[in-house]
Parts: structure tokens; C-alpha cells; sequence
């Protein structure tokens, strides 16, 4: 294993130190490991908060600011953070419009919501409503799993419904559109490598040079299928048109097309692959409105890639397009 | 029927508990690393490790406030699915013997029941999907069984610790229909479930303490 770490232990605890030190427009409460708005708890403003496992940066961290989140629990490595912490970030950022709580959908990111939500309420009597991402076409929806995973859309969830609280909606409408934004948009991911648990100091899993595993979600767990390594185009394809035909998207509709790295493939390589995506929603007729390509939800150092569709409307484009400043994502500021 | 259970047992009885996930933790990471995200073993270790901890700075002087902590403490430090399905399991544990001073055999297996509906609760797993209910029910189970038919509290707990195991193996053939190995779906089988091997290390736990 080779990381710049100092010791597998303070990964989480030394990365927040960083993240405040680099950005003054926000704070840390480094015991309860909240990324939180130097100003959060805007009087009437409707509070965001979401959080899961470490390993993912910039999600959920650097998209805490202006336009965005007000604050994001961070968990130990690939771990859901614990209920303790959400209902201190909920305290911290209810100014009396209730809270709405973002969760992917992991058994663990659920549960310790459920019971953050569960404590809170009981505690401070804040308004507490939890939107749950699910957009991984990979796993089928059925009462044999847990439900689909929360992946991409999370991201763009984060925001469209940011810029809807920001505007000064209210809880059950900001929640409305975040419902919205994940019942539109579908994802799906491929891993060429496997990634590395600093705590665990090899590979979670193994593969072949010539091997890809397809339908992968975002904690180094094994995806739907082993494969042969294919070209770019093959692998868009294998991605893309499971999508297009889940939602479905058809010709004629406008999306926001989100290339996203799982953290160990370069930028040009996502330039590659956004090529090959743009191809094949042109030859199906799909319109790309807006676009997002990089980085932004990880597997710690994975090398792969997931894209997201985000079927949108106009009102879902204004708010994708209205002012937001954070680490991760920054425009019309 | 055997005596009552004192709260010092009860203690003992986490504190293997602990030891024998610590022992363990690399065992139980690597079955996670199968079918999960390879931590389960240092998510319950760093758990079970802070519950000794909170132990130790102060006694808890009846069977409620003992559970009740060390399920308060899993909550509050594992995160994952683990936290809130055995701090959930522990919680209920403490809220089945409430303010009582005193624990019978019964009690004891009255709580394990209830810590049992806990994480069925929580986790709403059923039978054969591969969780670790598939050890915890055949254990709770194989205590009452043994409590009805005028068994001392040790003899019930060697016929759970044996249901557990015996629970745990039979998870391996088993295709995952909750929490992330449920992604796996096929590839899912052949592989013991880690949750349940940890149920089945709590029951061991049991057999090794003064009860």
C-alpha cells in the first residue's frame, strides 16, 4: 500500500483538519466530525444535512456551503456515520424550518438516520424529513435486497435541493423536489481496479489486468459481473443503455449528464468516456442540458467511472443553475 | 432452575464478548470482506472496546443500566448497519429488565427475546436472509426451550451457544437478501454471513462466563 497517510488510523481526523484549514468559509466540530457553514443555522432557512462512510470526498464534505449542504456527518472509512453526529449536525443547522436529511441508501446509512431522526425529534422537537437516493440501475429493486443503492444522483440531489432551500422554500417542498431529482435520475458504475482501505492495506478485492467488474457501487464491495476489459465505447454502452432503458429516457428529453471518477482514473479518461456517453444519448435523441464531469462521489483510490442521468425539467435546470460555492462544486458566485 | 444471574455476570459476559470479537476481528473482516466492505471486524472491535472502556469508569449497578450503556455506546460508536442492530439489540436487552436488582434465568431469556425483536425491528430481516438473526432467533429459541423444560441457566446457554453456531454455519449456502451482500446476489452464496458469526461469537461469550 503506498498513501499519503501518516497513519491508517488518522485518515479521517487529519483530512478534516485539512479541510478546514483550506477553506475559511467552513468549520469543523472535529469531536462529532461535522463539516458544517461558518454560518449555518440561517433563521428560517431550511437546513440540509446528509453524510455517510469517509472515502467518497468531496461527497459530502466539499459540497457543504453556499447553495448546497449545511452540513455533512463524516463517517469512519466507508462506514455510516453514527446517529449521535446527525442529530448534532440537525441541532446546528435547524433555524426553526426543519432539517432535511440525505441518505443513500445503505442498510447502515438508513438505520443510523432512521434512529438520528428518531432522537432528535424526541430531543429538540426539530421537523425532520429524510430523502433517500436509490438510482443504481445495477441492483434490482425487489424485496430480495436491500433496494438500490444510493450512488451519482446524491450529487445532483445535493444541489438542486440546496438552491431550492437557499431560495427559502419550505421543508415539504425542498423534500418535494429532492423526491423529484431521485425518482429522475439512474446510475450505474464499472471498477477496472479494486480500491484500498487504509486500515486494511491491500486491495478489498482482486482483479485481473484484464478484468473489469461491472455494476460496482462505492465501497470497494464486488459488483453484478466479472468481465473482460473492453474499449471505452463498450464500457459507455454497458453503462448507458441499462439507464436509458430503466427510466426510461426517451428521445426528446433533456438530462444532465454526470460523468463521475471513482477516485484512481484521470480527468482525461472521464473526457473520454463523456465522448462516448454524448454519442449515445445523441443517437438515442437524448438532449444533454447540462453536464458534470469528475471526480465527485468516490471509492477512495478505485480506478473506474459511473455515469448518472438526471431527467430534467426547467425548473430543475434553474435550480441546477443557481449560484453555489463550495470546495467541490462553485458557480454564479 | 438455577439461581439468579448477577449483574456481575452479566458483565463478565460482555467483556468476553469483547475479547472474543478482538480475537476475532481480523476473522470477522475478512468474512465482510466477501460479501460486504471488509469491516466488520474492526467496526465491532472499536465498539466493543469503547463499551469495556465506559465499563470500567463506571460500574453499572443493574442488569438495565448495563445493557442499556453498552447498547447506547454500540450506537454511538460503530456506525454501519452494525451499530444499530446489536446497540439495538443491547438497548432492548436493558429496556426488558428495566430497574429490576434482580435477574432471574427467565428474565435473562426474556431480555435475549426482546433484544431479539430489536433487530428484527431495525433491520427487518427475515428468516433465511442470510443476517445475523439466522443466529440470534435459533439461539433465543434453543434457550427457551431448554428454560422450559427446568434447565439450569448454563445447560440453556451451551444449547444456544450450539444453536448459534449451528445457525451461522447454515448461513454459508445461503443467498444474501438484505444489507449490501444483498447487491451480490448469487455471488453471495457460499459465503458465511459475518453478523451471524458474530452472534455466534456473543453466544460463546455466554458459555464462557460464570452464569
Amino acid at each position: 500500500m503506498k498513501k499519503l497517510i501518516n497513519d491508517p488510523n488518522d485518515v479521517v481526523v487529519e483530512a478534516l483538519l485539512g479541510i478546514e484549514a483550506a477553506h475559511p468559509d467552513l468549520q469543523v466540530d472535529h469531536p462529532n466530525k461535522i463539516i458544517h457553514r461558518a454560518d449555518a443555522r440561517k433563521k428560517d432557512k431550511v437546513g440540509l444535512i446528509s453524510g455517510g462512510g469517509s472515502g467518497h470526498e468531496p461527497l459530502h464534505g466539499g459540497f457543504v456551503g453556499l447553495g448546497m449542504l449545511d452540513a455533512a456527518c463524516a463517517g469512519e472509512m466507508f462506514t455510516s456515520p453514527v446517529p449521535d453526529q446527525m442529530v448534532a449536525a440537525t441541532k446546528l443547522v435547524d433555524g426553526g424550518a426543519g432539517v432535511l436529511h440525505i441518505v443513500k441508501n445503505y442498510t447502515g446509512d438508513v438505520m443510523n438516520f432512521e434512529m438520528a431522526a428518531e432522537i432528535a425529534a424526541a430531543e429538540t422537537g426539530a421537523r425532520v424529513v429524510s430523502v433517500v437516493t436509490d438510482d443504481d440501475v445495477a441492483v434490482q429493486d425487489s424485496t430480495w435486497t436491500a433496494g438500490r443503492r444510493g450512488v451519482g444522483v446524491t450529487v445532483l440531489l445535493e444541489k438542486i435541493a440546496g438552491a431550492a432551500a437557499e431560495q427559502g422554500r419550505d421543508l415539504d417542498q425542498v423534500a418535494e423536489i429532492a423526491r423529484t431529482v431521485n425518482a429522475n435520475g439512474r446510475s450505474m458504475g464499472v471498477a477496472l481496479t479494486s480500491c484500498t482501505v487504509p486500515a486494511a492495506g491491500k486491495p478489498t478485492f482482486e482483479i485481473g489486468e484484464g478484468e473489469m467488474e461491472l455494476g460496482v457501487g462505492i465501497h470497494g464491495e464486488p459488483g453484478r459481473e466479472r468481465l473482460p476489459l473492453v474499449p471505452a465505447k463498450e464500457i459507455a454502452s454497458l453503462l448507458v443503455e441499462p439507464i436509458l432503458a430503466d427510466l426510461p429516457f426517451n428521445s426528446g428529453d433533456a438530462v444532465i449528464a454526470f460523468v463521475n471518477g471513482l477516485g484512481g482514473t484521470p480527468l482525461i479518461e472521464l473526457y473520454v468516456m463523456y465522448n462516448e456517453v454524448n454519442k449515445i444519448l445523441t443517437g438515442h435523441g437524448v438532449q444533454i442540458a447540462r453536464s458534470l464531469v469528475g471526480p465527485y462521489i468516490t471509492s477512495l483510490d478505485m480506478a473506474g467511472s459511473s455515469v448518472t442521468l438526471l431527467k430534467v425539467n426547467d425548473e430543475l435546470l434553474s435550480l441546477w443553475d443557481a449560484p453555489v460555492k463550495t470546495p467541490a462544486l462553485r458557480w454564479g458566485i | 432452575m438455577s439461581e439468579n444471574v448477577t449483574t456481575a455476570v452479566l458483565e463478565e459476559w460482555v467483556r468476553k464478548f469483547a475479547a472474543l470479537v478482538a480475537d476475532n476481528r481480523d476473522h470477522l473482516t475478512e468474512l465482510d470482506a466477501a460479501i460486504g466492505d471488509a469491516d466488520h471486524g474492526s467496526n465491532m472491535d472499536r465498539g466493543m472496546k469503547a463499551a469495556v472502556a465506559a465499563l470500567n469508569e463506571t460500574e453499572p449497578t443493574t442488569a438495565g443500566a448495563l445493557f442499556t450503556k453498552v447498547g447506547m455506546t454500540l450506537v454511538s460508536t460503530v456506525g454501519g448497519a452494525s451499530g444499530p442492530l446489536f446497540g439495538t439489540f443491547f438497548l432492548r436487552m436493558g429496556t426488558s429488565f428495566g430497574d429490576s436488582g434482580t435477574t432471574t434465568p427467565l428474565d435473562f431469556a426474556a431480555a435475549l427475546r426482546s433484544g431479539l425483536g430489536g433487530v428484527v425491528a431495525r433491520g427487518k430481516a427475515e428468516p433465511g436472509d442470510k443476517t445475523m438473526y439466522d443466529a440470534l432467533a435459533p439461539a433465543v429459541e434453543a434457550l427457551d426451550s431448554a428454560l422450559s423444560q427446568q434447565s439450569q441457566l448454563a445447560t440453556g446457554l451451551k444449547a444456544a451457544r450450539d444453536a448459534a453456531a449451528a445457525g451461522r454455519d447454515a448461513t454459508t449456502p445461503m443467498l444474501a437478501r438484505k444489507g449490501r451482500a444483498s447487491y451480490l446476489g448469487e455471488r453471495s452464496v457460499g459465503h458465511q454471513d459475518p453478523g451471524a458469526t458474530t452472534v455466534a461469537l456473543l453466544l460463546e461469550a455466554a458459555t464462557e462466563s460464570a452464569f
